[in-house]
């Protein structure tokens, strides 16, 4: 209110009819602060016409700012039953008083000028908002660029261990990242930390963090330590009401244990012989209070047994009907899906799809970090120890939903090859990938989804420098999956057997490999192609 | 997605019936494709010729309908040329083994000039 009053006392000023000297528009008196609720402004907004300011009796700051800066007459300016400003005037160059014409005059230009100065003031609005959006923006472009850069593109390489990384950014882009350390004795440290708050801030206490647990974890051999170190030296440059939660783990490949532990991070799982345990250690969030003691614990992983690491973006997710999708779901989906790393994220992921049915609006950032041990001992495992990460870990390309409608396979094949255009597929292998993906989405869709279009079908696709996955889920689990036979195409076309029944066969002939996992609601098929030293065509 | 739709035009040319196929091969082409199989019959060709240079799509059910198709073809003793295929299409021919049953050649010229040769033998 103050701003638009004093706007129009610099319109008054230039017209002439002012108190203040023509000459000198800009250092006049103009600003008249009046309160939102100062009691002039309820008295302007219900007046009709010219107000002379002499003969009001209020107890009103505004009314007294307005006399001493000379004002003998206001004329409202109400725009849809809104008091948008005032034109005031003060005493005439002639000292006469004003006249009768004078204030018809003043009351005719004030309803015309009304409207006219509202629409100034929206339009003034509306660039202010189009500068803020485009500069939010461009903070969103900048946190996602910072928080890209600093999550790796390589997964380590460790034989005898399957390893498969998730990351989803929220719309706001979130404080989430994850890392590996290759440390001088042949273990691996993994990150998986949370910074608190969205967008640049965030992206920037992030890149610190990971700098200074890089910077720890080489120089010492604890994760308690490590973390000890860290929420140290974070917290004389932490910014007010920011903090990071981490779980930070040590993996020996050969010896196959893992040590942990958590400042104030979500619950990371274990799925071992005997069911899915939580692997708890307790310490505050780093950046919060000094010289913390964080609890270590260690595990040893048999072969076959899984480690899921996560931000509480996947748990913490809601549904239309505000319900969380919670730490429970995922344990209980981590016990029930005992396949791959890679198959495990693409259940979880798929799960939050069906979960959210599509509502949901990437309220948190998602990092899903699963770790496999798949069997290995010996001396294979004393070359593993040395493996250099050879495996570069794309960012994931694409995930999409396609409903269960006929002729819906194209927008998979157009999806899906969106998605992989920047992977260097020649040609033939693109149209290959093409076709497979369209049976494999028919099938989904036909077979295992029934064409019922509120069971859409779920695709990701997963990149590294060797391989291409496509995972193409749908929910038809519990039923078999027949296994591709080759057609006997004269018995087709002498008419003793369908013409049909070419899917499965089509998509093996596409692809390098090809799996099939289910459970009791999901099947999961994955194409894969080799991109390097595969079958290149 | 909107529902593709197969175009199927039939021509006859130097006494062997072409079908023009312009669109996608798929479960909504199977009225298109038997009508013009049908319309092909009437015209007592020496053979038939599918032109599949303007199609951008063929999927399993496509495949199923153009087996169908050679069924009846052989049936009614009519031999079946394919041209106009792209890489993709005439790989996915030898795949399903299409091409054991159907001469595929590279356009509407070796199409004809195969016909009059076996004509003229």
């Amino acid at each position: 209110m103050s701003t638009q009053i004093r706007d129009l006392w610099r319109i008054l000023a230039r017209s002439g009819e002012q108190s203040v000297p023509a000459a000198e528009p800009e250092a006049s008196p103009a600003s008249v602060e009046i309160a939102p609720y100062d009691p002039l402004v309820a008295y302007l907004q219900s007046a009709r016409g010219v107000v002379e300011i002499d003969r009001l009796e209020l107890d009103s700051a505004a009314l007294r700012s307005l006399r001493e800066a000379g004002v003998k007459l206001t004329v409202p300016l109400v725009a849809q039953g809104e008091l948008i400003g005032l034109l005031n005037l003060g005493q005439r160059l002639s000292e006469q008083e004003y006249s009768v014409d004078d204030r018809a005059l003043l009351s005719s230009l004030a309803t015309q000028a009304a409207p006219a100065l509202r629409v100034a003031q929206l339009v003034r609005q509306q660039k202010d908002q189009a500068r803020r959006s485009e500069r939010l923006e461009q903070e969103l472009r900048i946190a996602r660029l910072i928080q890209q850069t600093l999550l790796p593109r390589e997964l380590p390489k460790l034989p005898g261990w399957e390893v498969a990384a998730y990351y989803r950014p929220a719309r706001e882009v979130g404080g989430d990242f994850y890392d590996f350390i290759h440390l001088e004795d042949g273990t691996l440290g993994v990150i998986v930390a949370d910074v608190t708050d969205k967008g640049v801030p965030a992206a920037l206490v992030m890149a610190t963090t990971r700098s200074v647990l890089h910077a720890a974890a080489e120089r010492l051999i604890s994760p308690s330590q490590v973390l000890a170190r860290v929420n140290n030296q974070l917290i004389p440059n932490m910014p007010e009401n920011m903090f990071v939660t981490c779980l930070y783990s040590v993996l020996d490949p050969l010896k196959r244990t893992f040590r942990f532990a958590n400042a104030g991070h979500g619950l990371a799982f274990r799925r071992g012989v005997g069911g899915v345990s939580e692997l708890k250690a307790t310490g505050m969030p780093l950046g919060l209070m000094p010289d913390m003691r964080y609890e270590e614990n260690e595990v040893v992983i048999l072969p076959g047994e899984t480690i899921l690491l996560q931000s509480d973006g996947l748990a913490e997710a809601h549904n239309s009907r505000r319900e969380m999708f919670g730490f429970p779901r995922v344990k209980q989906l981590l016990s029930d899906h005992p396949s791959g790393p890679a198959v495990l994220i693409a259940t979880l992921v798929a799960e939050l799809e069906r979960f959210t049915a599509g509502g949901w609006e990437h309220e948190d950032d998602v990092t899903l970090l699963a770790i496999e041990c798949s069997a290995l001992g010996g001396k294979a495992a004393e070359t593993a120890r040395l493996a250099a990460p050879e495996v570069t870990l794309l960012p994931l390309q694409a995930e999409f939903n396609i409903p269960s409608r006929p002729g819906n396979e194209r927008l998979a094949i157009q999806k899906v090859s969106e998605a992989v255009q920047d992977i260097d597929l020649s040609s033939s292998r693109l149209e290959k990938l093409k076709t497979a993906v369209g049976e494999a989405t028919m099938n989904a869709m036909e077979h295992g989804n029934k064409y019922q279009e509120d069971l859409p079908v779920h695709i990701s696709l997963q990149a590294s420098n060797e391989k291409l996955s496509v995972f193409i889920s749908d929910h038809g689990g519990g039923e078999r999956i027949p296994k591709a036979a080759t057609p006997n195409l004269e018995a087709k076309l002498d008419g003793l057997q369908s013409p049909r029944g070419w899917g499965l066969f089509l998509i093996q002939n596409m692809v390098d490999d090809l799996k099939v996992t289910s459970d009791e609601t999901h099947h999961t098929v994955e194409l894969i192609l080799h991109l390097e030293g595969g079958q290149h065509g | 997605m909107a529902e593709a739709q197969l175009e199927a035009n039939v021509r006859l040319q130097a006494g062997m019936a072409i079908i023009d196929l312009r669109g996608d091969i798929d479960g909504f082409a199977e009225a298109a494709l038997v009508a013009a199989y049908l319309e092909t019959s009437e015209l007592q060709p020496s053979a038939l010729a599918l032109n599949f240079s303007q199609v951008d799509y063929i999927n399993s059910t496509g495949i199923a309908l153009i087996v169908g198709l050679l069924a009846r073809a052989r049936k009614d003793k009519h031999p079946v040329i394919a041209f106009g295929l792209s890489d993709h299409f005439a790989e996915i021919f030898e795949i399903t083994r299409l091409s054991d049953f159907m001469r595929i050649v590279s356009d509407e010229a070796a199409a004809l000039q195969g016909t009059a040769e076996e004509k003229s033998l």
